[in-house]
């Protein structure tokens, strides 16, 4: 199944979490396991919804990060699970690489749920169809992924599929949140807002760690912000119709500021919604390719 | 707002060492900028005319490290008592280092100084900024904003930064705000107990010594980081052969690294510490003789960008010490034209060679309109006698501190006028 398809199968999705009975049955029977080693509300709820409204048993597995730091563990919890026989397991890993290794151990389907700073595929599909379905396509368009490159993996799948659906995509950030070699990897690199910006049609916030903020990666909040910070004067610089995307959650004054994430060219709560209908869309699609489908 | 008078300086011997240039001429300066240089000036009906008497007037010197203690010590120096120092050496700006109290890591703070130093100093002083918070190593400071709010480079003053992966960051981090680091190498670990230069004569005097690897250990590493990040680089003081080697090697490959050397070290070795002078205790330390021809050859071909003060007021509680308990540091803004002309007296450099290094090279790693004796640069001048001869008294020094390694010595050449942006400053009382 390519990209449009399952694009356009995540536009149904739309509509069925749009009525009053939201429930098909597409996964009726199946056992769906939500195994999170790092919390995060926003994914994993989206996961739980998109799962039931298919009509799977979801199971939710929350693993303290810090009773498995060992990859001996990773692959025993893997081999424990599998043993209980579910269809789909969906994973998320602190650790770049993790979700690959499990998926090597199971006899089921895994969905990558974001793994360390490698990928966060549902993020990116979801991101897409909020674009498309904002600007009637993603081909041709600007995209400027702003913010953390170094230790996104929003950024990374971004990248990816928004290049194949033949947008420009470039990264804005100061050196030390820009991977090293990647401008390599043709992917044009800006160390300044007004620059990276410029005549964009998507502005896409990335979020700023806490712990990168006072020195280590950039000097302060105040700094990131007077530099980095989206507000009206540097959205200023993208097209009069540029949008603005955060996958979430919003560092407020230290990424962007309030009045652009609330205001009257932010995507963000749309990409919340569209999140559930891309999941959706992909729980579905594997769903026909599981055994005895 | 009425204009000033325009001035006009004749009779001189003009020496622009941006062109290497030397002539007989006059230079017109209006608004505060030269308006016309050269044998002849043509629009000077209404100029206050001053005749130079045949000395040289060059572009005032560029200062790249002077500590001064405001905020936090202003019994040791004050941005006022510095600025008539400064003056009275020729040196037209001044670029303070960010070790006061509270260090200059904030942009409040380099504001402050900004305006204060407007306000109480007769010449140009320029804040370098902190590199990292508290000059402690660890946290980057806000290169961004302590730009915007006026400070011309960054730096840890005479604290080096230590942590390689912090220096690596800084240097990738400053690069996009084109700002300058200004690195001071001294590994402090190699550096230990030490207390001057590691050899013969700190075994005879019974003192810990400091191993030139202190520096060059730490020049390397910085000058790999520089390869890697490609960030703006100065290396504030050189001191040995070895750094002059490793300096010669980065520029050959093209990286963008200049270097500076104090003027004690272009002047004076280790053997001046003679009978445990504390005002000769330095960092880093004073070194052989061989370093320092080896110094000297590094400034004549240009491997040495800038000749620095490194003015460093000290006061009696913190120098009339033994040796090894003393501050380091020695005043030299006052002394800085006077103590390099030694150089050329003895024909290791020429005039406008050391010029260069005083004004023009410093101007230009900075990135200052200054250090250029041509139409429409700032009228930051100096009128000076190369061969007036002085015994210097220190009781004579502007400075409020006066801790001078050159006290009594025997120098030749002193600045007769000062002009800071077409003003005169300073002028020396001749009979």
């Amino acid at each position: 199944m390519d990209i449009k398809a399952l694009l356009d199968l995540a536009d149904a999705q739309v509509e069925v979490s749009r009525q009053v009975e939201k429930r098909k049955s597409s996964l009726r029977g199946r056992t769906q396991i939500n195994l999170f080693f790092e919390p995060s509300t926003r994914t994993q709820s989206s996961f739980e919804i998109a799962g039931k409204r298919l009509g799977a048993d979801v199971m939710n597995m929350q693993v303290a990060s810090s009773s498995v730091k060992k990859g001996e563990t990773l692959i025993d919890t893997a081999a424990t699970l599998n043993a209980m026989r579910p269809d789909i397991i969906v994973v998320r890993h602190h650790a770049a690489g993790a979700v690959h290794l499990l998926a090597r151990k199971v006899d089921c389907s895994v969905v990558n749920a974001g793994d360390g700073a490698h990928e966060h595929p549902t993020q990116a599909l979801l991101d897409a169809l909020t674009i498309r379905r904002n600007k009637g396509r993603i081909e041709g368009l600007t995209v400027a992924i702003c913010g953390d490159i170094l230790h996104s993996r929003v950024a990374r799948s971004n990248m990816i599929l928004l290049a194949a659906m033949g947008a420009r995509v470039r990264l804005v950030a100061p050196s030390t949140l820009l991977p090293p070699g990647i401008a390599r990897l043709g992917f044009e690199t800006f160390t300044s807002m007004s620059e990276g910006l410029k005549d964009a049609d998507i502005v896409m916030m990335l979020r700023l760690q806490l712990e990168r903020m006072n020195g280590s990666f950039v000097p302060s909040v105040k700094e990131y912000f007077r530099f980095y910070g989206l507000d009206q004067e540097k959205l200023g610089y993208a097209k009069p119709d540029a949008l603005v995307m955060h996958p979430g959650p919003m560092n407020r004054g230290v990424e962007i500021s309030s009045d652009v994430a609330d205001g009257a060219q932010s995507l963000i709560r749309e990409q919340v919604e569209m999140g559930v209908a891309v999941r959706m869309a992909v729980l579905e699609a594997l769903a026909s390719h599981l055994p005895n489908a | 707002m009425p204009t000033e008078q325009p001035i006009l300086l004749k009779n001189a011997r003009l020496i622009d060492p941006a062109g290497g240039r030397e002539q007989r001429g006059a230079v017109l300066v209006r608004d505060g900028v030269i308006q016309e240089v050269g044998p002849q000036v043509t629009q000077a009906e209404d100029a206050q005319v001053i005749d130079c008497g045949g000395q040289v007037l060059s572009p005032g010197l560029i200062d790249m490290r002077a500590f001064i203690g405001e905020p936090g010590g202003p019994y040791r120096e004050t941005l006022k008592s510095a600025g008539e120092a400064a003056a009275a050496g020729g040196v037209t700006t001044v670029v303070s280092m960010p070790d006061t109290s509270p260090a200059l890591d904030d942009p409040a703070v380099i504001d402050f100084i900004v305006r204060r130093a407007r306000d109480t100093s007769i010449v140009n002083i320029r804040p370098a900024a902190a590199l990292t918070k508290g000059l402690k190593g660890g946290e980057m400071a806000e290169i961004g904003r302590l730009k915007e709010a006026g400070a011309i480079a960054f730096t840890d003053g005479a604290h080096p930064v230590t942590n390689a992966q912090v220096m690596r960051r800084a240097l990738t981090y400053a690069r996009d705000f084109d700002a300058l680091i200004i690195h001071h190498v001294e590994d402090p670990d190699l550096v230990g107990q030490g207390v001057m230069n590691e050899g013969e004569f700190s075994a005879r005097l019974g003192l810990p010594g400091i191993p030139r690897e202190a520096e060059t250990v730490m020049l390397e590493r910085d000058i790999r980081l520089v390869r890697l990040t490609g960030g703006r680089y100065h290396a504030a003081m050189i001191s040995c052969a070895d750094s002059a080697e490793i300096v010669r090697a980065a520029k050959a490959r093209g990286l963008p690294v200049t270097c500076g050397v104090s003027i004690n070290h272009l002047a004076l070795n280790e053997n001046d510490i003679g009978d445990y002078r504390t005002f000769l205790k330095l960092s880093p330390p004073l070194r052989h003789e061989d370093d320092r021809q080896a110094m000297i050859e590094a400034l004549a071909d240009g491997t040495i960008d800038v000749i620095v003060s490194d003015h460093n007021p000290q006061d009696v509680e913190t120098k009339r010490l033994p040796f090894s308990e003393a501050a380091n540091g020695a005043v030299g803004l006052e002394t800085l034209l006077s103590a390099a002309l030694r150089l050329v007296h003895a024909g290791r450099i020429s005039l406008p060679g050391l010029l260069r290094a005083l004004s023009t090279r410093p101007a230009e790693v900075l990135g200052l309109p200054g250090g250029r004796l041509a139409v429409g640069a700032p009228a930051d001048l100096i009128v000076f006698d190369p061969d007036a001869p002085y015994v210097l008294d220190k009781r004579q020094l502007r400075s409020l501190s006066k801790n001078t390694p050159f006290d009594e010595a025997r120098l030749e050449g002193q600045v007769t006028t000062t002009m800071v942006a077409g003003r005169i400053v300073f002028q020396r009382d001749t009979m």
